[in-house]
């Protein structure tokens, strides 16, 4: 097969330059699945408190539209319940970015030409991606199943096969999309919005039956993961619809793969405006935000309808659980079960939208240090003035989505609306430290600016696990979120909320000065 | 006539490298002057500081009457920097950078806009991802031209043009000057600085070894004579500044001190000549010099 020739060079290739972003998506997505039957343990130790946990399931089906529909009290099943459809969602995100990064990516960015002008055939570098993409899947599989064995193993290979089968689907999946589309970041978003469709799907026809035995659940890769059922009497015949759509998609890449030029594409790029309207530098600079800002403007506001929606059914199933209510009212402060699972999900969507702030601010160092910043710069455009531009989006697009988030809850959960609004609020002050230390990193040492993404993890770790784990105050107190006052339920304390935002402006200021006096980096 | 540009005794150091060595540049107002040096003599880095992209460690930088460091926004209004690799945003289409750009300088002439985007045979509808690197590279220098400021400069702005739109570039920068505009060129491509600049600076290391007229340049070099002559060749070995003396029967190449050259001719011809060629030196060839004396 000369059209392979190169094949495994190549794949030893990608491995090699995956060699550190593999091992983390992998570990992550393990460790959380194989965390979950201790945490489950702790929450629900006696059969008595499963049997009933299953009860709920079965009667909310905000929950299930959530999670899945469960199939049995053993841990491993309820394990397979609670993580199930993230943990696979997780692998289908790892395994999309695979597969694109080392197809359209390297096409898009002309490294491919060079590639392929060596002894490399036609579809050597999609097999190489999708190997690569087979061999995190199955390093993910063989974790599961080896990790949750002792729960049974027919049930822990089920979802470690599974699991690994949800991935190599959006793998073939990108790989029809790259070669669809001109740019990688196109066919990223796209299969992103299979996988999100694919959850959509699910969650609505697991809402409506108790058993997901709805078409629209089968209609949904995500709705087959927990139709394989692990540990409660195994389907394995629903892993063959994985095979074979995982063989249908490969062969519709493979044969478009073989069809194209280098570089060219199904869809090709429409043409733009012969003259622009943009004057000035912060209208650019909303340009090529704004795509960003309306997605996660649209996602918060799903979120806060969402879990709005969920508020009173959590009542219902947390109110008999003593630990599980513990550990919301630790997240969310000592008031009501209701009140401390609004000031948790707020508290959660803020530490979210660190995540987005600090990607917003370093817009920046990429139009940096890809050149495009220099031109412009070259320009009578001010550095302040070029940087205040994407600072205003980044800071003002993170005070827009928690409003909406907020809205969110007023639609989905309709009562106690103005506190509600004010504990999202509220976060924008966390929130906007995380903004700040990004912008001083970036002003002052651009070369480890993307340390911010490590910064913003720590938070997000912090405010997730930290309650769950009873961890101790000093390190709760690491991050800003900690210090926020837990709102609805709790007193507005403006002390915390002023000095975070007093940091935040001076954070902020010390970057821009460091910004001004350093050179541009090239 | 007022400088443009003045730069004296400009260090620049990133790390442990001296990108710039004590580099001196004066350019006058009005005229095209070449920037020569090759890869990593800190052309470049020059044209950063220039721009005030990069604060020079020391030294002395004037850039319109200005310090390109503190009034940068001011300095840059007059300024149009065409770079040797221009990236574009994959989703705005050529013509709106090249609007943004001419906005966000001192305007932009939509007449002068029209004419070179004909001119250079641009597509200015396709989104920045789908140009190839010359088309890209004609995407700033439209903006470049089309933009009504004083002084341009070109860091290898023709890299990726084919011979046709070179051809173009050269006459759009002969029209700059025309206009009065001053323009300063970094470029690798001698005949191109041969062809369009009225003074060169040649830098290497990070330092200014030579600056001046084409002509003042060639003055310190040598011109190669072939001459086919009457006589025997006699006593042109023992003249100054005769050098690569190659003489068969009656058929003489030589090379001579450009300064010398009247002796040469006076020798020759008292042997009479039948034919003469002379060559002044070509900038490649003083480039070469400079390069191989002491690398």
């Amino acid at each position: 097969m000369t059209s392979l020739a190169g094949t495994g060079l190549l794949l030893r290739f990608h491995l090699r330059r995956d060699r550190l972003t593999i091992p983390v998506w992998v570990a992550v997505n393990a460790l959380m699945v194989l965390s979950m039957p201790t945490t489950l343990e702790g929450l629900y130790g006696t059969e008595a408190e499963r049997a009933d946990l299953l009860d709920q399931v079965a009667a909310n089906s905000s929950f299930r539209a959530l999670i899945g529909p469960a199939f049995g009290d053993s841990l491993g099943a309820l394990t397979a319940w609670r993580v199930g459809v993230y943990a696979g969602a997780l692998a289908a995100v790892m395994s999309l970015l695979i597969v694109v990064r080392h197809t359209r990516d390297e096409e898009e960015s002309g490294r491919q030409e060079l590639i392929s002008s060596g002894v490399v055939g036609r579809r050597a570098s999609l097999t190489a991606a999708l190997l690569t993409a087979a061999t995190a899947n199955a390093v993910l599989a063989l974790l599961v199943t080896a990790g949750l064995a002792g729960r049974g193993a027919a049930g822990a290979l089920a979802l470690g096969l599974g699991l690994a089968a949800v991935g190599m689907l959006f793998a073939t999946a990108a790989a029809v999309v790259a070669q669809l589309t001109e740019s990688a970041r196109l066919a990223r978003g796209l299969t992103a919005a299979v996988l999100g469709a694919a959850f959509v799907l699910r969650a609505a026809g697991d809402a409506a039956t108790t058993d997901g035995s709805s078409v629209l659940t089968w209609l949904s890769p995500l709705g087959w993961l927990s139709q394989v059922r692990p540990f409660a009497h195994e389907r394995w015949w629903v892993l063959a619809l994985f095979v074979a759509a995982v063989a249908v998609q490969g062969a519709l890449a493979y044969g478009l793969a073989g069809r194209r030029d280098v570089g060219m594409s199904f869809l090709p790029t429409r043409p733009g405006p012969a003259s622009g309207r943009l004057r000035t530098a912060g209208a650019l600079a909303w340009r090529l935000q704004r795509g960003a800002v309306l997605g996660w403007s649209v996602g918060f506001f799903l979120a806060g309808v969402v879990y709005g929606g969920l508020t009173d059914g959590v009542a219902d199933l947390v109110g008999d659980n003593e630990r599980a209510r513990e550990i919301f009212e630790r997240m969310g402060g000592q008031s009501g079960i209701t009140d401390a699972f609004l000031a948790s999900m707020t508290g959660m969507l803020g530490l979210v939208a660190a995540l987005y702030v600090v990607a917003a601010v370093l817009r920046l160092h990429g139009e940096e240090t890809s050149g495009r910043a220099e031109p412009v710069l070259a320009n009578a455009v001010g550095r302040l003035r070029w940087a205040a531009g994407h600072l205003v989006i980044a800071f003002g697009g993170s005070a827009l989505i928690m409003l909406l988030a907020g809205l969110g809850f007023a639609v989905g959960y309709g009562k106690e609306v103005g506190p509600v609004l004010g504990a999202c609020l509220v976060q924008v002050a966390g929130v906007w430290v995380v903004g700040g230390v990004t912008v001083l990193l970036y002003g002052v040492v651009p070369r480890v600016a993307p340390l911010a993404w490590a910064v913003a993890g720590a938070v997000l770790l912090i405010g997730w696990v930290g309650p769950a784990l009873d961890a101790p105050r000093a390190v709760l107190d690491v991050s800003p979120f900690g210090h926020l006052p837990k709102l609805p339920g709790g007193a507005m304390d403006w002390t915390p909320v002023l000095v975070l935002l007093a940091l935040a402006a001076a954070l902020v200021a010390g970057g821009l000065a460091g910004l001004r006096r350093r050179d541009l980096t090239t | 006539m007022t400088k443009a540009i003045t730069v004296s005794g400009l260090r620049k150091s990133f790390g442990r490298t001296h990108a710039l060595d004590g580099l001196d540049l004066d350019v006058e107002t009005g005229e095209v002057h070449g920037f020569l040096g090759p890869n990593g003599a800190g052309k470049s880095t020059t044209l950063r500081v220039l721009l005030g992209l990069l604060r020079a460690d020391s030294g002395a930088a004037q850039v319109l009457g200005r310090d390109p460091w503190k009034d940068a926004v001011e300095v840059h209004r007059r300024i149009a920097y065409v770079p040797g690799d221009v990236t574009l945003w994959r989703n705005l289409s050529g013509g709106e950078v090249i609007d943004l750009y001419g906005r966000l300088r001192g305007g932009l002439s939509q007449a002068r806009r029209a004419e070179l985007i004909d001119r250079f045979e641009l597509d200015p509808t396709k989104k920045g991802r789908t140009y190839s690197k010359g088309n890209r590279q004609k995407v700033a220098l439209v903006a470049a031209f089309a933009s009504d400021v004083d002084l341009l400069i070109l860091d290898e702005p023709t890299s990726g043009l084919d011979p046709l739109m070179e051809e173009v570039f050269q006459r759009c920068v002969e029209e700059e000057r025309e206009r009065g505009r001053t323009v300063l060129l970094s470029s690798h491509i001698l005949s191109e600085v041969e062809e369009l600049c009225d003074r060169v600076s040649i830098i290497r290391g990070g330092r200014t070894v030579e600056s001046g007229s084409l002509a003042d340049l060639r003055h310190l070099t040598r011109t190669s004579v072939t001459a086919e002559l009457v006589g025997a060749p006699n006593g042109l070995a023992q003249l100054p500044g005769v050098h690569d003396l190659d003489v068969r029967g009656h058929r003489v190449r030589l090379q001579v001190d450009t300064e010398r050259l009247d002796a040469v001719l006076r020798s020759l011809a008292d042997s009479g000549v039948r034919s003469l060629t002379s060559t002044p030196p070509t900038l490649e060839e003083l480039f070469l010099r400079h390069y191989q004396e002491t690398s």
